[in-house]
């Protein structure tokens, strides 16, 4: 009959258990460590190791199980299915912050100012606060703090940004490029265009660490510059961690070719990595005109 | 849904695999049926804790004046009853049916991927352990209501970012589960088993699973903005920083209005498989029953400010989310006129689970039609924030999701434990439940448009009489659950001793898979695909 038969049903799972007692304890960790409770960082600590050890663990048994051969074709479409739907998931997070930065950008700061039914807002609360932005709100918020006339610079979206920008789209096309290797079984142009991919991502971390390092000593621009600096962060900074991850992924993808993982027609994990990072390239293009350019 | 299996396979001993010895097969199980009743199991228990909140509250308001507990803990019960009967009770039960249910609907061999089904149990435990703890913290649990909203959210003392967190596990528990329901509907039909042969039930989740992937992090992201505002300077919902608390309440109604969708189209589903059979007919409009639900999960994304209407939004705002949210009467009467359409002239009898789900017809369109008077702006201002709206959303889910979680319970019990549960005792059940629902909740209509606002532990001296009968009624239908939990542990026992048949309910085979499946249903069932030809029924 079909594939139907062979369709592959594990047992006796214990990585999950194991990655929710690790995410738990982190999490519980991080919520003592915000509380000021000097058990949070060694909660942290341990529950992020737990989670390390579950990722290797079950990264290892699905890498082992997949090259023996138990994974059929059905199989390979609910791992498809599982990772376009998670990406969907992420898509949804990301739409938040997007959409948090068009609604105060261009709704609640114009009512601030005066605007429609802001009319009665400003005349009470901040008379003299004009609507523009970037903006530190009426407050003029430093670091979290009111002041009487800070300033901060705002992020210019050529330089370090658009560099960033040539540097994600070129290690989408060293993905692409990684990938044709694969389907056409040259395995020295896999790795090597894993390897750009991988080295590209992380150069893009690091230059986005060097912005923010500037933007925090340089311009006073930090996470308390009022509604722009909490934009800018908070979506730039989930960018980030994104890459961090999607690079860490490939970097697994890397090691596992190097092994001489993955066939022309099995290699689910690579796609999954490079349909991730196809997705991060992309939330750094709404970025790059979202939050720098416009 | 009408399908029979032309060859039945008798494939399940040879299976290598039977179920681990002792506690350990409930911690490492991949079994679809071992995680259904890991859910269903944990759904009841929180239904209990929960319940017992409500009796707090229901005690408290008994009387005018502050009797039992102090304000702030009054809040916190408010609160933490919402989110535990939500996240802990109604949600979890829907999916332990859905991991129960759904394999066997399909001819499936199990969920798609049963790692991750592992996975999304405990995370959604968890999450609820984190929550629970917040109960015994400094400052007390969250108290904001549900919906969390800030400024008044960012004074909870010690609890807040344990209920953050908590929220995201039981996010990415829902998502985690979310996309093993997709997954498993799309990639593991037996053959034959086209789309728009599924039954109802596993249409109704593959919506939903659509819903909860995209809004659960919708959810997730407006918390991480009140974690940051409360510890890293952030002013999202600072208007000092040009920021705004109300965009917190939109995008927790992008969410929120999704998520009480989330809870009725499950029930919509169980209430379009279980009325057909003990009306002795197929389902009425079996396709608009399809549209009907995706029509109203589309409606789902854009109507969320009608639980605004107060707040301040130009008058563009409240005409258009006015007349969007009045479309959603319009699926919802599709559906009611189905299943009244269903039992018309129907061969009818009276089961507890067929008692169950015409209460749920009758009473669900009454907690409709509220909704319908709430979605008119202007009189909206009259309701918002008092009892009139506790009464809409109390009748569209406790004689809805819960009566149909409990009608799900009778239907399929027999099924699960290949015991009959007592029937009597099923009908004592519903009738108590029925009345005292009403008794429960339908004096706070009047108590809301005479004014008594929500979320307070004190109220002014005319409000007395109906909130003390409001009471009676609670404490009635609490004490009345208490002999579903008899009835569920006496069937795993052995029910009433009689012998059940692999269909159960008379000709409930025309109807779906799972009762072509003896009873109670093997470890395995379909390791090789049934082959589902269709009949005459349809």
């Amino acid at each position: 009959m079909s594939s139907h038969d062979t369709y592959y049903i594990p047992h006796k799972a214990t990585w999950p258990v194991m990655a929710t007692a690790g995410l738990m304890m982190f999490l519980a960790g991080f919520a003592n460590y915000l509380n000021h409770s000097s058990i949070g960082s060694p909660m942290m600590m341990i529950g992020f190791a737990i989670f390390i050890v579950m990722l290797a663990g079950w990264f290892t048994l699905q890498a082992t199980e997949s090259e023996s051969g138990m994974y059929s074709t059905q199989v390979g479409i609910s791992f498809r299915m599982g990772m376009m739907w998670f990406i969907f998931s992420e898509v949804m997070f990301f739409a938040v912050f997007f959409g948090s930065l068009w609604y105060t950008r261009n709704l609640s700061v114009p009512w601030l100012g005066g605007e429609g039914i802001g009319a009665a807002t400003k005349e009470l609360l901040w008379p003299e606060f004009e609507a523009h932005w970037p903006t530190n709100g009426p407050a003029k918020l430093i670091k979290g703090m009111p002041t009487e006339d800070g300033e901060f610079e705002p992020m210019g979206a050529f330089g370090l940004p658009l560099l960033n920008t040539l540097i994600l789209l070129t290690s989408g096309v060293t993905c692409t490029w990684a990938h044709h290797g694969l389907l056409a079984g040259h395995r020295e142009q896999l790795i090597k265009g894993l390897i750009a991919t991988v080295t590209l991502g992380f150069l893009f971390v690091a230059f986005q660490a060097f912005e923010y390092h500037e933007a925090y000593t340089e311009m006073g621009l930090t996470l308390g510059s009022g509604i722009y600096g909490s934009t800018f962060f908070m979506l730039t900074g989930f960018h980030g961690f994104h890459v961090c991850v999607g690079a860490i992924i490939l970097s697994v993808v890397l090691f596992r070719s190097s092994k001489g993982h993955f066939k022309p027609e099995n290699h689910f994990a690579f796609e999954a990595a490079a349909w991730y990072w196809h997705f991060v390239d992309v939330v750094w293009l709404g970025l790059f005109v979202f939050v720098y350019l416009i | 849904m009408s399908a029979v299996i032309a060859e039945h396979d008798h494939h399940d001993d040879d299976h290598a695999h039977g179920p681990e010895k002792g506690l350990l097969r409930w911690i490492v199980t991949t079994n679809h049926k071992d995680i259904g009743t890991l859910y269903l199991v944990f759904a009841l228990t929180m239904f209990f804790v929960g319940g017992a909140m409500a009796m707090v509250i229901r005690a408290e308001l008994f009387e005018p004046g502050l009797q039992f507990v102090e304000p702030q803990f009054f809040n916190s019960m408010t609160t933490m009853h919402a989110l535990v009967m939500v996240f802990g009770a109604v949600m979890p039960g829907f999916v332990g049916l859905a991991n129960w249910m759904i394999p066997m609907m399909i001819g499936a061999p199990d969920m798609a991927l049963p790692r991750m089904n592992n996975m999304s149990f405990w995370m959604l435990v968890a999450g609820v352990l984190l929550l629970a703890s917040t109960l015994f913290m400094e400052g007390g649990a969250p108290a904001s209501g549900w919906t969390l909203y800030p400024p008044l959210v960012l004074q909870t003392g010690k609890a807040l970012p344990f209920a953050i967190f908590s929220v995201h596990l039981l996010g990415i528990s829902s998502i985690m589960g979310a996309i093993n329901i997709i997954a498993t509907i799309f990639n593991m039909r037996a053959p034959g088993m086209t789309l728009m042969k599924m039954p109802l039930f596993v249409w109704t989740w593959l919506i939903t699973a659509f819903l909860l992937i995209a809004v659960m992090p919708v959810f997730a992201g407006a918390v991480t903005m009140l974690l940051t505002d409360k510890f890293f300077e952030t002013s999202f919902f600072n208007a000092a920083g040009g920021g705004d608390p109300v965009l917190y309440q939109h995008i927790f109604w992008f969410f929120g209005h999704p998520e009480v969708y989330i809870m009725i189209l499950p029930t919509f589903g169980v209430a379009s498989t279980i009325i057909p059979v003990f009306a002795r007919k197929p389902l009425f409009g079996y396709s608009s029953m399809v549209y009907a639900t995706a029509s109203i999960a589309f409606l789902s994304f854009i109507v969320w400010a009608h639980h605004m209407f107060t707040v301040g939004m130009p008058i563009a705002g409240e005409l258009y989310f006015m007349y969007a949210t009045m479309l959603i009467a319009i699926p919802t009467g599709v559906k009611v006129f189905n299943w009244t359409a269903t039992m018309w002239k129907g061969s009818m009898t009276f089961e507890t689970p067929m008692l169950f789900s015409i209460a749920f017809v009758v009473l669900f369109t009454l907690g409709g039609f509220t909704g319908l008077m709430m979605s008119i702006a202007p009189s909206d201002f009259q309701y918002h924030d008092t009892y009139f709206i506790v009464a809409h959303f109390h009748y569209t889910l406790v004689p809805a999701s819960v009566f149909i979680l409990m009608a799900a319970g009778y239907y399929w019990l027999p099924k699960w434990t290949g015991h009959m549960y007592n029937e009597k005792i099923g009908q004592l059940h519903f009738w108590l439940s029925a009345v005292s629902v009403n008794i429960l909740f339908f004096p706070q209509h009047f108590l809301g448009l005479a004014g008594m606002p929500r979320r307070i532990p004190d109220y002014a001296v005319q409000f007395a009489d109906w909130n003390m009968i409001s009471s009676i009624g609670g404490f009635i239908f609490g004490a009345s659950q208490l002999l579903f939990l008899y009835i569920v542990i006496d069937t795993v026992r052995g029910g009433t001793g009689e012998k059940v048949s692999d269909e159960v309910w008379e000709d409930a085979h025309k109807h779906g898979l799972e009762w072509t499946l003896p009873s109670p249903a093997p470890y395995h069932t379909f390791t090789t695909p049934p082959t589902v030809i269709p009949t005459e029924h349809i």
